[in-house]
């Protein structure tokens, strides 16, 4: 089991999870997207904020900052959301049985139970308690996703420093939300940017006039 | 043969939709319900409306369907690898090449610039579901749910799978 993992893994040798056992990241992760699975509400999309708690909080796969990096190429490929994050989970620990392992144990049992329940479709469809838990979840949800905003909006302005990080917010939002721009040519054209913006950060800071205030404090607190 | 136009189908639905499964839904239907005649527009309706009283990524959740409906369990797993496995296998091995360039100051320069999107993006799905939440259940029921779960999420350290199965319950009790 150990051996197939092995090639996918060398790069990061380092990192506690890789050194665990096989049997036990196997473990690890189909309890992770399992539970993700089983409690997610809302489709895919709503269920990141679960599924980074899972490997970044719980079982500590990656830190945020890989977490978002991971969510953000996701975004730029089309197709359901949660199953390429659970794919790419599963790859990262376990090679690509891993990958199969982990789609299987997020997708299996809700698919296994929508052909099984359909018998009962007209019981879900009336029942108003099932309505109201579902119209109880919802807020959570939402609360999840809010909170997630802000760190990533928190992390962008760490990173680019305040203006900066608020301009770019404000320019994605305007090209989303104004401008109703299609989502992967926002991404791609970030990335763009993104790819020479530490040389234009450092011609920036090199620039010949007023010497003063290099060296020190660039434009992040 | 129909696993192969199983796979084909939900293959093509699911490449073209960006924005995750949800924004793949109407694309199935077209899919489903105009181009192969599987099933009626009812019959569709009647199941996404089963879909979405269940957990779990909603396109695999309609593959599935689907597919065990067309042809049994081979057709289940066809529809569910034509879902999943292109844009899976696509995710990994694009990170696969970006790994391998992780210290370049041009990957790090993406990674970072790419914090902003994403946040207005999730920012967005917020929205969406704030909004469908006080138009079912009303803003102060909302309002006292979100508090609720934001406190003990944050200041309590409370598993958010926790969170949600109280939410089930108090809206089995007080929402039905």
């Amino acid at each position: 089991m150990g051996e197939e993992a092995g090639g996918a893994l060398t790069a990061k040798e380092a990192k506690p999870i890789e050194k665990t056992a096989a049997a036990v990241r196997y473990k690890e992760l189909c309890i992770a997207l399992l539970r993700t699975g089983l409690v997610g509400y809302g489709g895919g999309p709503a269920t990141i904020p679960l599924i980074r708690h899972e490997a970044v909080t719980r079982f500590k796969w990656m830190d945020d900052d890989e977490f978002g990096e991971v969510l953000a190429i996701a975004n730029t490929l089309p197709g359901p959301i949660a199953t390429k994050l659970a794919a790419y989970l599963g790859y990262r620990l376990c090679g690509w049985p891993g990958g199969a392992v982990g789609v299987a144990a997020h997708i299996v049992p809700t698919g296994a139970a929508m052909i099984g329940l359909y018998a009962f479709m007209a019981f879900f469809q009336s029942s108003p308690i099932i309505q109201g838990m579902i119209a109880g979840v919802v807020p959570v949800v939402a609360v999840m996703l809010g909170v997630m905003a802000y760190e990533f909006g928190e992390k962008a302005v760490k990173g680019l420093g305040l203006w900066l990080g608020v301009g770019l917010f404000a320019g994605a939002f305007a090209l989303l939300q104004l401008a109703g721009l299609h989502p992967a040519i926002v991404i791609f054209a970030y990335l763009v940017y993104g790819a020479f913006h530490h040389r234009v950060k450092a011609r920036w800071k090199a620039r010949p006039r007023r010497p003063d205030r290099e060296g020190g404090l660039p434009w992040n607190g | 043969m129909e696993w192969v136009e199983l796979f084909i189908r939900f293959m093509l639905a699911n490449i073209f939709g960006y924005g995750g499964g949800p924004a793949s839904i109407p694309l199935m239907y077209r899919e489903v319900v105009d181009h192969a005649g599987w099933m009626s527009s009812t019959e569709f309706s009647n199941m996404l409306a089963l879909g979405n009283a269940l957990p779990g990524p909603i396109a695999t959740k309609i593959a599935a369907f689907v597919g065990y409906d067309v042809g049994g369990w081979l057709g289940a797993t066809a529809a569910l690898l034509g879902t999943v496995a292109p844009s899976a296998i696509a995710l990994i091995l694009l990170l696969k090449l970006l790994q391998r360039y992780k210290q370049s100051s041009s990957v790090k320069g993406m990674t970072l610039l790419v914090q902003p999107v994403i946040a207005v993006m999730m920012l967005m799905v917020t929205w969406t579901s704030l909004r469908e939440s006080v138009l079912t259940i009303g803003f102060w029921q909302f309002a006292g749910i979100a508090a609720a779960a934001l406190y003990l999420m944050k200041f309590r350290g409370i598993h958010p799978a926790l969170l949600i199965v109280a939410a089930f319950v108090y809206g089995g009790i007080f929402l039905s």
